[in-house]
């Protein structure tokens, strides 16, 4: 079985953040944090990507961009909710626009609480991201459905609807 | 000595991804360290091709699949053709070759970012063109032939004559590693103006193929580094593995240090210093030796 843990390059996203996320997230990359360290680079292009890291909640303008970007992405795919925009809508949850967390287009894997969530905790993120991510690959090489999730279905059903 | 030759060319063969990937992990550590960062491993490079390799494939067009297997094809031809002894001026020819397979390979995805890299791409191959020609040039000029085989085997060093052409050579490396400031057409960075430039349409396992090529392509390249050391001296070859280590660690210094210039400036910078530096050295050389 390949491990496939060490390289895990990630792509972020930002929905309706703040920018409080996205900067926390930027830090995960300077020589104080290192992600590089363990492999994790910061890729802008989905078809390279193998996690997603959303920041910020999901509204009506950048739901399909987000279902898009996701669609992308090549098998196996992990998507990480930093921050509790991107987990549930946070503070703007109740503003007209917003839709609520990332999940609510895509399957999310993990969920990294925190306003901001904190460098540590983002990198502790992507690491259990990491071990989602290696469970695809070992059911994608037995040949098993990833969709397993059912939210996935959800998604895919409501669509064809 | 012909079977000499096949034993070069096929090491190159086996061994240029490990040295590509070793050298492309040494160059990933050494980044780091400029950042006063800890870097990832020095292995990393092949944990990625492998991620990479494993993934679900994916592809923009089926035709990008033929594209990126004949642009890996052409660099592993044109390294194993100057391992083999054979023109020089025809692996530069075989090189550019496949450079239009990668452009082809961004250009049928209709993709706006990987059409810019694409013509970024060639835009590039305006620079550094006129530089490699006038580099094989010189060798002919010095050695009275354009095969690698005889251009290895006078007593004394290329270099002693043609100090010019080894400093535009040097400079265009940086176009060719696509090492900043001149990473214009794709980045080995994130997020740069065009995504991932002439990558950006390029899936994981494609991507994989193209790293791949990139190691090969790093290995001829500094094995045309070598050419201007290596003499019938078999000492001379270390005195290469020397050269070629300051020459790698002097391109990341720039990589680490400047920032993006427009094609332009690439364009008009690299010219004048192959004309000044090359051209010059070359118009002695004929003055002297002619
Ligand atoms: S979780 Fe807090 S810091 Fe992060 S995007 Fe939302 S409001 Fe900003």
């Amino acid at each position: 079985m390949y491990k496939i843990t060490r390289s895990p390059w990630v792509m972020h996203y930002d929905g309706s953040s703040c920018n409080g996320c996205d900067i926390e997230v930027l830090a995960c990359l300077t020589p104080v944090y290192d992600a590089e360290r363990f492999g994790i680079i910061n890729t802008g292009d989905p078809l390279q990507a193998d996690i997603l890291l959303i920041t910020g909640g999901i509204n009506t303008q950048n739901a399909p961009v987000v279902k898009q970007l996701y669609d992308q992405m090549a098998d196996p795919k992990v998507v990480v909710a930093v921050g509790v925009c991107a987990c549930t809508g946070g503070v703007f949850k109740d503003c007209y626009n917003i839709l609520g967390g990332a999940d609510q287009v895509i399957p999310v894997d993990v969920y990294v609480p925190g306003c901001a969530a904190r460098p540590q905790a983002i990198i502790d993120g992507i690491v259990k991201g990491i071990g989602v991510f290696q469970e695809r690959l070992e059911k994608m090489e037995k040949g098993e459905s990833l969709t397993d999730n059912k939210k996935a279905e959800e998604t895919a059903e409501s669509e064809d609807k | 000595m012909i079977s000499g030759k096949l034993i070069s060319a096929i090491c190159y063969v086996l061994f240029a991804p490990l040295i590509g990937g070793l050298i492309d992990g040494i160059g990933r550590k050494i980044s780091a360290r400029m950042q006063r960062r800890v870097g990832p491993p020095l292995l990393q490079p092949f944990y990625d091709l492998g991620k990479l390799l494993h993934k679900d494939p994916v592809h923009v067009a089926p035709s990008q699949n033929f594209f990126m297997m004949s642009y890996l094809f052409f660099i592993v031809m044109t390294g194993g053709m100057m391992f083999l002894g054979m023109d020089i001026l025809m692996c530069m020819f075989v090189l550019s070759t496949a450079v239009m397979f990668l452009y082809f390979a961004a250009v049928v995805t209709g993709s706006h970012y990987s059409a810019i890299g694409a013509s970024r791409e060639l835009l590039q191959m305006v620079a550094y063109e006129p530089c490699v020609l006038l580099t094989c040039v010189a060798f002919y000029l010095v050695r009275g032939s354009f095969e690698t085989a005889e251009i290895i085997k006078g007593d004394v060093s290329p270099i002693v004559y043609l100090p010019g052409v080894f400093v535009a050579f040097i400079f265009i490396l940086t176009i060719k590693m696509r090492k900043s400031p001149f990473d214009i057409s794709t980045s080995h960075h994130p997020n740069q103006e065009i995504v991932k430039g002439i990558t950006s349409e390029i899936g994981s396992r494609n991507f994989g193929i193209y790293t791949l090529a990139e190691w090969y392509e790093t290995v001829f390249l500094l094995g045309m580094v070598a050419l201007f050391i290596i003499n019938s001296n078999p000492w001379s070859i270390l005195a290469a593995v020397v050269v070629i280590a300051l020459v790698y660690f002097l391109e990341i210094l720039i990589d680490n240090t400047s920032a993006r210039v427009k094609s332009d400036v690439m364009i008009k910078v690299s010219w004048a210093v192959t004309l000044v530096a090359a051209g010059f050295n070359i118009l002695v050389l004929i003055f002297f030796l002619g």
